[in-house]
């Protein structure tokens, strides 16, 4: 075990492999029973079973997805434009990932005398970085769009670039407000920050809302899902897609939901801290105060995954002049409004 | 390490700089250029600056690029290539825009006016060396380019609202 943890505890090569390894894997198992618990919960919502066949509760469902959709013919359209086309889904699903990098599952911590820091990279400019990287996320769907040569694709990838530059100003103006009270970038630092006085989602309910509402519509879900509205253009952007390519669409969308959910939890929620638990983990060691603050993230995550699928099978989707009303004229100048506030807030010394 | 890194970069840079210029699809030139940014964005890595690298991406490659693409995709430019004809002012225009490249690089090839690899102060290029800087020495310069974009953005607005009525 010392040797392990001395492995882990460094910044090299070595330990960086092995944090992507376990941040992949747990991300993408996450992702799979996240697609399950999505049909779980449309089937409560509607009154119906949803899966149950394969294994028990459907627990083996997400597995059968994957097989099948693997052993799908895979089509590309002979109009298409067969490098883009190609590349569009791998961008997606990559820039789907690499927003992880920054990501803290909890304090540093110490392990057979050796200190581990549970984030594959603690940059300087955390939070921005993974502005950065959802930024560039855009391309693969404008591209998968454009590439298909459909003008359903088209449409699709034209609304989505739109909706995503417009929403992304209100985010990140709603993210300057927790910058500001944390003064830090640092993911890590905002949570550390959150401990030492309230919750943001108490000190900026307003922050709060207009980064969910601008989250739901960065990961194209409904009732944002205008990219891929079936019932006007198909199926948008990844209308011409199939198996494997589609899935990486597919669960790109369930990555970013996750991420944005782990977002939330550290900006917003705390990240790994909960009141009145932190004195009893007092008398705890180390890893399993460690274990304890990873499952309580889980925990805060897992509440705001459902929340989205809550909404997806609860709200209309919008009609698009709604859609870019609501960004421009109603978020915008509220993130103004929370920017205005916390600065107020911080002059009187409220936090 | 870091040379290698610097060289891997600099081959990508000057390879998606080249396409953007030669290719005949608009799509892929746009794309490129895109490509492009974020390479320019890991030389700041590199030179030690991660906030002006996530800035650049986030701005440039992020917000205004897709924008270039959203509208080429728009007016759909297709068949349009290059004819291969060269007036006489694009000459002029390559003629000097080569040379400013050169009295450029020229300089930097012979080691003129470089002092050497001093160490980085630590915290350089992070985002509160950064905003200091921008609230005191740049300060004006700050400004001024903040006032020169509002006017930019209320003048654009002026000429499409004139086209609309």
């Amino acid at each position: 075990m010392d040797s392990v943890a001395a492995l882990l505890s460094g910044s090299g090569a070595v330990a960086s492999a092995i944090k992507i390894a376990v941040m992949i894997g747990v991300v993408m198992t996450a992702v799979a029973y996240i697609t399950l618990a999505e049909r779980k919960i449309a089937g409560f919502i509607q009154e119906r079973y949803g899966p149950n066949r394969v294994g028990p509760w459907g627990l083996l469902q997400p597995l059968a997805d994957g097989l099948k959709l693997m052993f799908k013919e895979e089509v590309i359209p002979t109009l298409a434009h067969r490098p883009t086309f190609i590349l569009a889904p791998a961008i997606t699903f990559t820039t789907a990932l690499a927003a992880w990098a920054v990501l803290p599952a909890g304090e540093p911590f110490s392990f057979f005398g050796q200190t581990i820091v549970p984030q594959i990279a603690d940059l300087d400019v955390g939070v921005l970085y993974v502005m950065a990287i959802a930024s560039l996320g855009v391309y693969g769907i404008v591209l998968a769009g454009w590439s298909s040569n459909n003008k359903y694709s088209l449409m699709g990838g034209l609304r989505s670039s739109a909706q995503l530059i417009s929403y992304e100003l209100s985010m990140t103006l709603s993210l300057i407000g927790v910058l500001m009270a944390a003064g830090s970038l640092r993911l890590g630092d905002i949570v550390q920050a959150q401990t030492g006085s309230v919750w943001y989602i108490v000190a900026m309910p307003l922050g709060f809302f207009i980064f969910i509402v601008s989250a739901f519509a960065e990961t194209n879900r409904a009732p944002f899902d205008l990219p891929e509205a079936e019932a006007e253009i198909v199926a948008g952007y990844h209308t011409e897609y199939s198996s494997m390519k589609f899935v990486m669409f597919y669960m790109s969308e369930y990555v970013s939901v996750t991420l944005s959910s782990c977002m939330m939890t550290l900006l917003f929620l705390g990240g790994w801290h909960l009141p009145f638990v932190e004195e009893m983990l007092r008398g705890l060691a180390d890893p399993a105060r460690f274990a304890v603050h990873a499952l309580i993230f889980g925990a805060k995550a897992s509440c705001l995954v459902f929340l989205y699928i809550w909404v997806r099978w609860t709200l209309p989707r919008f009609r698009y002049d709604q859609l870019m009303h609501l960004g421009w004229k109603v978020l915008l100048p509220m993130a103004l409004v929370n920017i205005l506030y916390v600065g107020g807030a911080i002059l009187l010394g409220w936090f | 390490m870091n040379a290698a890194l610097f060289y891997m970069t600099a081959l990508a840079a000057v390879v998606t700089a080249a396409v953007v210029v030669l290719h005949r699809n608009p799509v892929v030139a746009a794309l490129s250029l895109a490509a492009h940014l974020c390479s320019i964005a890991f030389f700041f890595v590199l030179l030690s600056a991660p906030f002006a690298a996530v800035i650049q991406i986030i701005l440039y490659a992020g917000a205004i690029m897709v924008l270039f693409l959203f509208v080429v995709m728009l007016l759909d430019p297709g068949g349009e290539g290059i004819n291969g004809r060269v007036g006489r002012i694009q000459l002029y225009a390559t003629l000097l825009g080569a040379g400013a490249l050169l009295a450029a690089i020229v300089p930097v090839v012979l080691g003129i006016g470089t002092t050497g690899g001093s160490p980085v102060p630590s915290g350089f290029g992070g985002v509160e060396s950064f905003g200091r800087l921008l609230f005191t020495d740049y300060l004006f310069p700050f400004e001024a380019a903040s006032i020169l974009l509002l006017a930019a953005m209320i003048g654009a607005l002026y000429l499409a609202k004139q086209e609309i009525d």
